[in-house]
């Protein structure tokens, strides 16, 4: 098979066989040719323009990659060559500090684990349950249709507004105010559409003859699913889990919202003390004038980068793991 | 199927009928007796419960806005709020006019959409219509990575970067906190959104019409343009608003970046303030005893959420109504 995408010369060429209406194959004139109708000059430099044309925007369109690859490459040096002078033990194991040389960003660290860890286990429960209503017993019900329709919305809205629900609902109505529980039910509702989109793509990727030989055997539709569809799903379920995870891990907003932005000197020991996170840690750094709290910012985003990218990088060697072929 | 919700409260093989379609007697192994009975029944409810809570999210989303909004009007004409040229609920002289806010989220959104749209639109094509096998299989992903950088990074950028080191060579005289840097920083966040929703497009166009294109003789770049582009347009459209509906929402960017001077400007050099940095700034101060800061944090929050439902909804309009289908 020729592979047409890379068209070899099958259309004729039109430069160097002017009279090419009926000559089938051109062979030499080069890839992308018209079968030039008449001849002449006229042609010949239409052929020229387009192909020219064809060069100048193959360059353009990379040249439009290669922005987004050097803003990337960009970034990272400029983040590198301001923070890494504060990156050492002390930096990670010391508490916020007026004075940059002590500073540290311990309680950000330690909250952002604590708001995390805790918002998971709520995620993954809740996630997965929708992902399963809607794909094995929902489909067609009235309910799932609501259900996905609102899933599909929730995941546009902007994640400010997430916050303001956890000011009014968690912060004002439950009186429960700025501690790590209004921060992991926030968190956890922001990315929950994440959980329950993978769960959902995860579970259609089980083939329908796993779910046969398992009522072949006499299973029933909720031991088929717990012991068979779910199993299989896991990995794909966990990824979905993890990305969504390392997205509340950077969001900053929500939790300013919810009032987050203090001074906060210790690292939370419950559910109900006050906590920060790494990234209102860098907000707050990064709105002190002085150059040298800028650089305390550029270290803890080198290390909340790294962070992340432990998390994907979990993520992608789960799925190449246990990806099954079918 | 259609069964939906009631094929898993019967038990065993009608369970197995409503999916497979295989016949309706019994299993001849009765699974672990009780037990598994227990589990069709009760799981199906037990599940639909928990997804209520996506649902019960909305409805407190919009429950709280409103009631909150409701709150905040009857202190503030509707006239005022939505065509008043002031916004300065935190001083002394209190206005509240939203135009300046809208302003200042328009004036950012146009600049991200302006550097966004070429670039992602540029890179999709080269993705789905240059690049090799190789090239996109590396490039893809780490483009996508620039959509995974947490956006309080993209602000550090624009203000120690954008501005500091290249804006302010340019125009010496740019305030620190500028909408030029922030629209930037959102444009180049929401560029990897564009470019691989718009590729996702353009790989579903099929091959055939590409073939044919080529048959005639037409460059790649006339393929690509011409017949890949028009063919995938409902999901490049669809990409878009989806971008500009993101980049509405962007707050930390923009709070960090842009400054937070409400001013009905379109001059990009000078501070200005969007609907979320003025959420943000609200939120910082002492809002959670209530009074009619508290509230105007979700009449702006209202507005926002507003105008980004609708833009969602226009975006699957455009995708489910103008879609080419191919078989």
């Amino acid at each position: 098979m020729i592979d047409l995408k890379r068209p070899t010369g099958i259309a004729g060429g039109g430069v160097r066989v002017p009279a090419a209406h009926a000559a089938p194959a051109g062979g030499a004139a080069g890839p992308q040719t018209l079968a030039a109708g008449g001849a002449g000059m006229l042609d010949r430099a239409r052929l020229r323009r387009r192909r020219l044309m064809d060069r100048a925007f193959h360059g353009l369109s990379f040249l439009a990659t290669a922005v987004g690859l050097a803003v990337l490459a960009l970034l990272l040096m400029d983040t590198v060559r301001e923070g890494w002078r504060h990156l050492d033990w002390q930096f990670l194991t010391s508490f916020a500090s007026r004075r940059p040389e002590r500073a540290g960003i311990y309680g950000g660290l330690i909250g952002s684990l604590w708001v995390v860890g805790l918002a998971a286990p709520l995620l993954f429960i809740v996630g997965v349950a929708t992902g399963i209503y809607l794909e094995e017993y929902g489909s067609d019900s009235r309910w799932a249709r609501l259900i996905k329709i609102n899933i599909d919305n929730l995941a546009g809205v902007p994640s400010i507004i997430y916050g303001i629900l956890g000011l009014a609902l968690f912060v004002r109505w439950l009186q429960l105010g700025t501690v790590v529980l209004t921060a992991v039910l926030t968190m956890a509702l922001l990315v929950l559409p994440v959980v329950i989109v993978a769960t959902q793509e995860a579970l259609r990727a089980v083939p329908a003859s796993l779910r046969y030989a398992s009522y072949a055997l006499g299973a029933t539709r909720w031991q088929t699913i717990w012991r068979v569809v779910l199993p299989a799903a896991l990995p794909g379920i966990m990824t979905g889990t993890i990305l969504a995870l390392s997205r509340a891990i950077g969001e900053t907003a929500p939790l300013i919202a919810v009032g987050a932005v203090t001074y906060v000197r210790f690292a939370p020991r419950s559910l109900f003390d006050p906590y920060t996170v790494l990234p209102i840690q860098i907000y707050n750094w990064l709105v002190l004038p002085k150059q040298a709290f800028k650089e305390l910012a550029a270290a803890a985003i080198l290390v909340l980068l790294a962070v992340l990218l432990l998390m994907n990088g979990v993520a992608i060697c789960l799925r190449n793991r246990f990806q099954q072929r079918w | 199927m259609g069964h939906g919700r009631r094929a898993g409260e019967q038990v065993q093989g009608a369970a197995a009928c409503g999916r497979v379609g295989a016949p309706g007697s019994p299993p001849l192994a009765g699974g672990s007796g009780p037990r598994s009975r227990w589990g069709d029944r009760l799981m199906p409810r037990l599940l639909l419960l928990l997804s209520l809570v996506s649902v019960l999210t909305t409805i407190g989303i919009v429950v709280t806005l409103i009631s909150e909004t409701a709150v905040f009007f009857r202190q503030v004409s509707i006239v005022e709020f939505l065509t008043g040229r002031e916004w300065t609920p935190l001083f002394a002289d209190k206005h509240f006019g939203i135009l300046p806010l809208l302003a200042g989220t328009f004036l950012i959104t146009g600049i991200a959409l302006l550097i966004a749209v070429p670039l992602g639109l540029g890179s999709a094509i080269f993705l789905s219509e240059y690049a090799g096998d190789t090239a996109r299989r590396i490039l893809k992903p780490v483009l996508e990575l620039l959509a995974g950088i947490p956006t309080i990074v993209y602000g550090y950028f624009a203000l120690n970067f954008i501005t500091q080191d290249v804006l302010k060579r340019i125009f010496p005289d740019i305030s620190v906190f500028n909408a030029l840097s922030a629209g930037i920083a959102v444009g180049i966040m929401i560029t990897p959104m564009i470019s691989s929703l718009s590729e996702d497009a353009m790989s579903a166009v099929p091959r055939r019409l590409r073939d044919g294109a080529y048959a005639l003789g037409a460059t790649r770049w006339e393929v690509a343009w011409q017949v890949v582009v028009p063919a995938a347009l409902s999901g490049i459209v669809a990409s878009f608003v989806l971008a500009f509906a993101r980049a509405i929402g962007e707050t930390m960017i923009v709070a960090v970046a842009a400054g937070s001077t409400p001013k009905l400007t379109l001059n990009p050099l000078e501070s200005v303030q969007t609907m979320t940095g003025y959420i943000v700034q609200a939120a910082l101060g002492d809002v959670a005893h209530g009074g009619i800061e508290y509230s105007s944090l979700f009449a702006v929050g209202m507005t926002l959420f507003v105008f980004t439902l609708v833009i969602n909804l226009l975006a699957m309009l455009i995708r489910s109504r103008f879609r080419e289908e191919y078989q």
